[in-house]
C-alpha cells in the first residue's frame, strides 16, 4: 500500500518534471498517468500489484474536488457582472459539446464495426 | 478552564478542523447521493460545496484559512489523475477497438464545447478578458489555468468556469444520454470526460467502470487537442 502510493506520487513528479523541462502542454500528472499506463503495459506485475489502489483512490474521487468547488461558491463574485450570460454559455455549451460528443462515438463505432462490450 | 471563544481560535489556525469538515461534509453529500437512489441531482461534490460554503459564511472563516485543511484533500488529486492509469489499462480491450469513434468523438466533442460557449457568450454580450476566461473550460483545471492565461483572460475566472462547468456535466450527462437513448457505455463516459472532465469523470465511475475509464481518457485526450486549439478557436471570435 505505501510502496504502490509512493509509485503514484512517484510518477506525478516524473510527469510534474517533463510537463516543465520540455514546457509541455500537458500538466504532470496527465504525463504520470501516460507513464504509468505504458509501465502496466509493459510490466503486468505491477499492474497486479498496483491495480487494487488504484480502484480504492478512484473510488472516491468525487470527494477531491470538495476544497476547489467550495471556493468557487465562495467567490461567485469571480464570475463578474456577466455571471447570467456566462451560466447560459456553461450550461448550453456543456449539454450540446455532451450530446455532439457522444453521438459522433455511438455513430463513429457504428460506421467501423466496434460494438460494445456486452460482458 | 479554556473558555469556548479560546477553544474556537485554536481550531480555526489548525488544519485538522478544515480536514475533518471537508470529509464529514462528502460523507454526508455522498450518503445524500445513496438515499435519493443515484438522482444525478444530489451530486456529493455539490452537496458537500453548499454545506462547507454555508459554514465558511456563517463563522466569517476566509476561504484561505479553511484551504490550509482541505488542501490535504486537495494534493490527493495529483496521484488520482495518475491512478487513472489503473482503469484504462484494466479496459485497454475496449480502447484498442475504439480508437476511431474516441478520435472522433474528441475533436467533434472539444470544439462543440469550446466554440458553442464562445458563441453563446458573445451573443449575451460577454467580450475580451472574460470571453478568453471561458474558452478552455471544459479541460481540466491546471491546463485550462495556462491556456487562459496564455490567452489574457483571468485564471481565478477560468478556475470557477472550470468548476461549474464540471458539475454541470456531472449533473446533466445521464438524464441526456438517456433522452438521446445512448446506452453505450464507452460514449457516455469518454463524452462526459471530454466535456467535463475530472468532475464528470468521478461521475462516470459512480456509474460503471467503463464509462469511468473511458472518461479519464477523454479528459486527458481533450487536455492536449484544447490547449492546442483553444487559442484558434478564440482567434475566430476576437
Amino acid at each position: 500500500m505505501v510502496l504502490n502510493f509512493a509509485l503514484l506520487l512517484a510518477f506525478q513528479l516524473v510527469g510534474e518534471v517533463a510537463s516543465r523541462a520540455l514546457s509541455l502542454p500537458v500538466p504532470g500528472p496527465v504525463i504520470g498517468m501516460a507513464l504509468l499506463l505504458a509501465g502496466f503495459m509493459s510490466l503486468p506485475k505491477l499492474a497486479k500489484r498496483m491495480l487494487d489502489t488504484t480502484k480504492d483512490l478512484l473510488a472516491h474521487l468525487s470527494l477531491l474536488f470538495v476544497p476547489a468547488g467550495v471556493g468557487v461558491i465562495s467567490h461567485v463574485e469571480a464570475l463578474g457582472q456577466s455571471g447570467a450570460a456566462m451560466m447560459a454559455a456553461l450550461v448550453l455549451s456543456t449539454a450540446l459539446a455532451l450530446a455532439a460528443g457522444a453521438l459522433t462515438f455511438v455513430g463513429l463505432a457504428r460506421l467501423t464495426g466496434s460494438r460494445k462490450d456486452r460482458t | 478552564m479554556t473558555t469556548l471563544p479560546d477553544i474556537w481560535s485554536y481550531l480555526s489556525e489548525e488544519p485538522l478542523l478544515w480536514l475533518t469538515a471537508t470529509l464529514v461534509a462528502y460523507v454526508i453529500g455522498d450518503a445524500a447521493f445513496r438515499a435519493s437512489h443515484g438522482n444525478p441531482l444530489v451530486n456529493p461534490v455539490l452537496v458537500a460545496m453548499v454545506i462547507l460554503a454555508g459554514i465558511l459564511w456563517t463563522t466569517s472563516t476566509p476561504y484561505q484559512t479553511y484551504f490550509e485543511g482541505a488542501q490535504f484533500v486537495h494534493f490527493l488529486l495529483g496521484p488520482a489523475t495518475v491512478a487513472l492509469a489503473g482503469p484504462l489499462y484494466s479496459n485497454l480491450h475496449h480502447v484498442r477497438r475504439a480508437l476511431v469513434p474516441m478520435l472522433g468523438a474528441l475533436v467533434v466533442g472539444s470544439v462543440t464545447a469550446i466554440a458553442s460557449a464562445l458563441w453563446i457568450a458573445q451573443a449575451l454580450g460577454v467580450e475580451g478578458a472574460e470571453l478568453a476566461s471561458l474558452a478552455p473550460k471544459s479541460t481540466t483545471a491546471p491546463v485550462a489555468i495556462g491556456i487562459s492565461e496564455q490567452l489574457g483572460g483571468l485564471p481565478t475566472l477560468t478556475a470557477a468556469l472550470v468548476i461549474l462547468t464540471g458539475i454541470l456535466g456531472a449533473v446533466i450527462v445521464t438524464p441526456l444520454m438517456n433522452a438521446l437513448r445512448i446506452r453505450d457505455w464507452r460514449a457516455r463516459g469518454f463524452a462526459v470526460g471530454v466535456s467535463a472532465h475530472g468532475i464528470g469523470t468521478a461521475r462516470a465511475f459512480q456509474v460503471n467502470e467503463t464509462a469511468g475509464a473511458f472518461a479519464g481518457i477523454g479528459m486527458g485526450l481533450n487536455a492536449l487537442l484544447t490547449a492546442l486549439i483553444a487559442p484558434y478557436v478564440l482567434s475566430l471570435f476576437l
